[in-house]
């Protein structure tokens, strides 16, 4: 699988990550070389195999749907890099 | 006092049980330890001596009160993968910078209760994500090995190459790791220590910094098969805080070790002969059969056919999981913040300085795989091919008890012989990564030495739960293996 710079950026857009001319260009090789790595799957018949989804057979746990933990909103804004009055700061989303 | 670091953590146990020495003296040996070599190796990226101090003091206590837990007084280090209270935690990662967590994970949790000290933070490959530790924000991992005659640096193995550097260098007598595709085990083999993947499910993620989560389990990294089995019985437990931790008891895995082996049936899978894999591998593995067939043993051929799809199947489901749980690092709620013109602007700056070239060039890989019209095509197919991996294991299963492959195709390499092409380097997970991708347990233990004076290790891999049989017959490797040569102290 071939992909292009124009495909790295679109993703990179995607992932929220900014790529320089220079990363694009070396990213583009290096993602192409893995993609058609992974391409060797296709050999593989997967007709009638469900995905594995679990190592062993286990049920969803359930538990019954209450509060059990928090109202220690300082501790959990404590690492922001920029916090205020216990709510995290971000620039302006909203005209 | 330098003896004590030579301890295992059994003899240790007794040592201090039998007031031979206190936990304080056994804690402080490894601290002036870490002190000479550290700044060689680079195991630890953040030492707590003081922490260390007050833990060992309390651990004294206990032990004159008739108090003592299973670990109590034991040094560790700890990945620092693993959030600890108040104590920096990072992944090794820019993004996570300066982030002291408000909570324990519940693996050291489990560690502190039973009365293990802690001795610091150990180096990793950013996020987990690397084979060699040289991908660490904190700059990369040294192995304390050298080839015989040889002056170059070799890495210690990925990523738990802060955890297998500091405990191959008795800077501690154990430390915690993590596995996703091989990174307890490889990283083991490259350093003559044993490393302990456990099934997946047996020991709680909780507050270990995810990587990917089908996928990341934690384990130790001991100089003994029999410290393993006393780290694991404290690590493993069930977690309600983590739903996919098995609730079933957890057996004591000191009683499975001394049972016999004698009867039992160990699987060779030929598929792990593979091209590249040098001649003294191959005669280690076969010099592993022949220790089997002595202690009485059966050994059989057995295949395991989509061996070889396990690793590209992995470079789609590692990165794609990876891509969604990295997602949350956005200069908001904690770490790196780099300011933009937007919002969006400010998420990107912030990943694009947070995150190292490994690290996005897997969210990117995942980002693709998981984009729209691809997700049929990479994820779901990876994860039918696990299917396969899976029924290959299961079918080998009904006729074997355990399997045993080499842990790794070469010895450690050198620093900067693999970092060019990111391919070459996940080769190095070939032997490792199926055993993450059916979610079995599996364990290197130090087999060997390669012509070079390298240590080399051997696998072996058990059914689900099953890791009591991986206890005792890692053990047979260990007893005949007989007392394999330690690194030279070249460190000062």
């Amino acid at each position: 699988m071939q992909i292009n710079e124009e495909t790295v950026r679109k993703i990179a857009h995607l992932a929220r990550v900014k790529v320089t001319q220079d990363e694009a260009k070396a990213l583009e090789g290096e993602l192409s070389a893995i993609l058609t790595w992974v391409g060797e799957l296709d050999e593989v018949d997967t007709n009638d195999v469900e995905p594995m989804t679990s190592a062993v057979e286990t049920a969803m746990k359930m538990r019954e749907d209450e509060v059990t933990d928090g109202g220690y909103a300082p501790r959990v804004t404590k690492n922001a890099p920029m916090s205020e009055d216990n709510f995290f700061v971000v620039p302006k989303v909203v005209e | 006092m330098s003896d004590l670091i030579d301890l295992t953590i059994v003899e240790a146990r007794e040592g201090l049980d039998n007031g031979d020495f206190s936990a304080q003296e056994y804690t402080q040996a490894h601290l002036d330890q870490i002190e000479q070599a550290n700044k060689a190796l680079n195991a630890f990226i953040l030492p707590t001596p003081e922490k260390a101090l007050e833990m060992a003091k309390a651990s004294d206590e206990r032990i004159g009160k008739g108090e003592a837990g299973l670990l109590e007084g034991v040094p560790l280090g700890i990945k620092d993968l693993f959030c600890t209270k108040d104590v920096r935690t990072t992944a090794c990662s820019h993004i996570l910078n300066g982030f002291e967590p408000p909570y324990e994970s519940t693996v050291t949790s489990n560690l502190w209760e039973a009365g293990a000290v802690m001795l610091g933070k150990l180096n990793l490959d950013e996020f987990a994500m690397g084979s060699s530790n040289e991908t660490s924000y904190y700059g990369p991992c040294i192995n304390p090995w050298r080839r015989d005659g040889d002056e170059a640096q070799l890495v210690p193995g990925g990523s738990s190459g802060g955890s297998a550097s500091a405990v191959a260098a008795h800077l501690c007598a154990a430390a915690t790791a993590t596995d996703t595709g091989g990174s307890i085990r490889q990283p083991a083999a490259f350093t003559g220590t044993v490393g302990l993947k456990p099934t997946y499910g047996r020991v709680s993620r909780w507050g270990i910094v995810a990587f990917a989560s089908s996928l990341d389990q934690a384990g130790p990294i001991t100089r003994s098969v029999e410290d393993a089995a006393l780290m694991l019985q404290v690590m493993a437990s069930h977690d309600e805080k983590d739903t996919t931790s098995v609730d079933r008891p957890v057996p004591d895995y000191r009683v499975a070790m001394g049972e016999k082996v004698k009867g039992l049936t160990i699987g060779i899978p030929k598929e792990y002969r593979v091209d590249g894999m040098g001649q003294e591998i191959e005669d280690l593995w076969q010099q592993g059969i022949e220790w089997f067939k002595e202690a009485g043993a059966n050994v059989k051929e057995v295949s395991l056919p989509h061996t070889k799809y396990a690793l590209p199947a992995y470079y789609i489901v590692a990165p794609a999981e990876a891509s969604s749980n990295l997602a949350r690092y956005d200069g908001v709620k904690y770490g790196l913040r780099v300011e933009g013109d937007d919002i969006i602007d400010m998420y990107e700056n912030s990943r694009a300085q947070g995150f190292g070239a490994e690290v996005k060039r897997r969210i990117l890989i995942g980002t693709y795989v998981l984009s729209a019209g691809y997700y049929d095509a990479y994820y779901l197919k990876a994860q039918k091919v696990r299917t396969r991996i899976k029924q290959d294991f299961d079918t080998v299963f009904q006729d074997v008890d355990v399997l045993l492959t080499p842990t790794t195709p070469s010895p450690a390499f050198a620093m900067g012989e693999k970092t060019g092409d990111p391919l070459e380097m996940y080769l190095n997970d070939i032997f490792t990564v199926t055993v993450n991708m059916a979610g079995l347990p599996g364990i290197s233990v130090p087999a060997g030495q390669s012509s070079t004076g390298l240590p080399l290790g051997l696998q072996l891999i058990g059914k689900p739960f099953d890791e009591g049989s991986l206890l005792k017959t890692a053990k047979i490797i260990e007893e005949a293996a007989g007392e394999l040569p330690q690194p030279e102290k070249w460190w000062g």
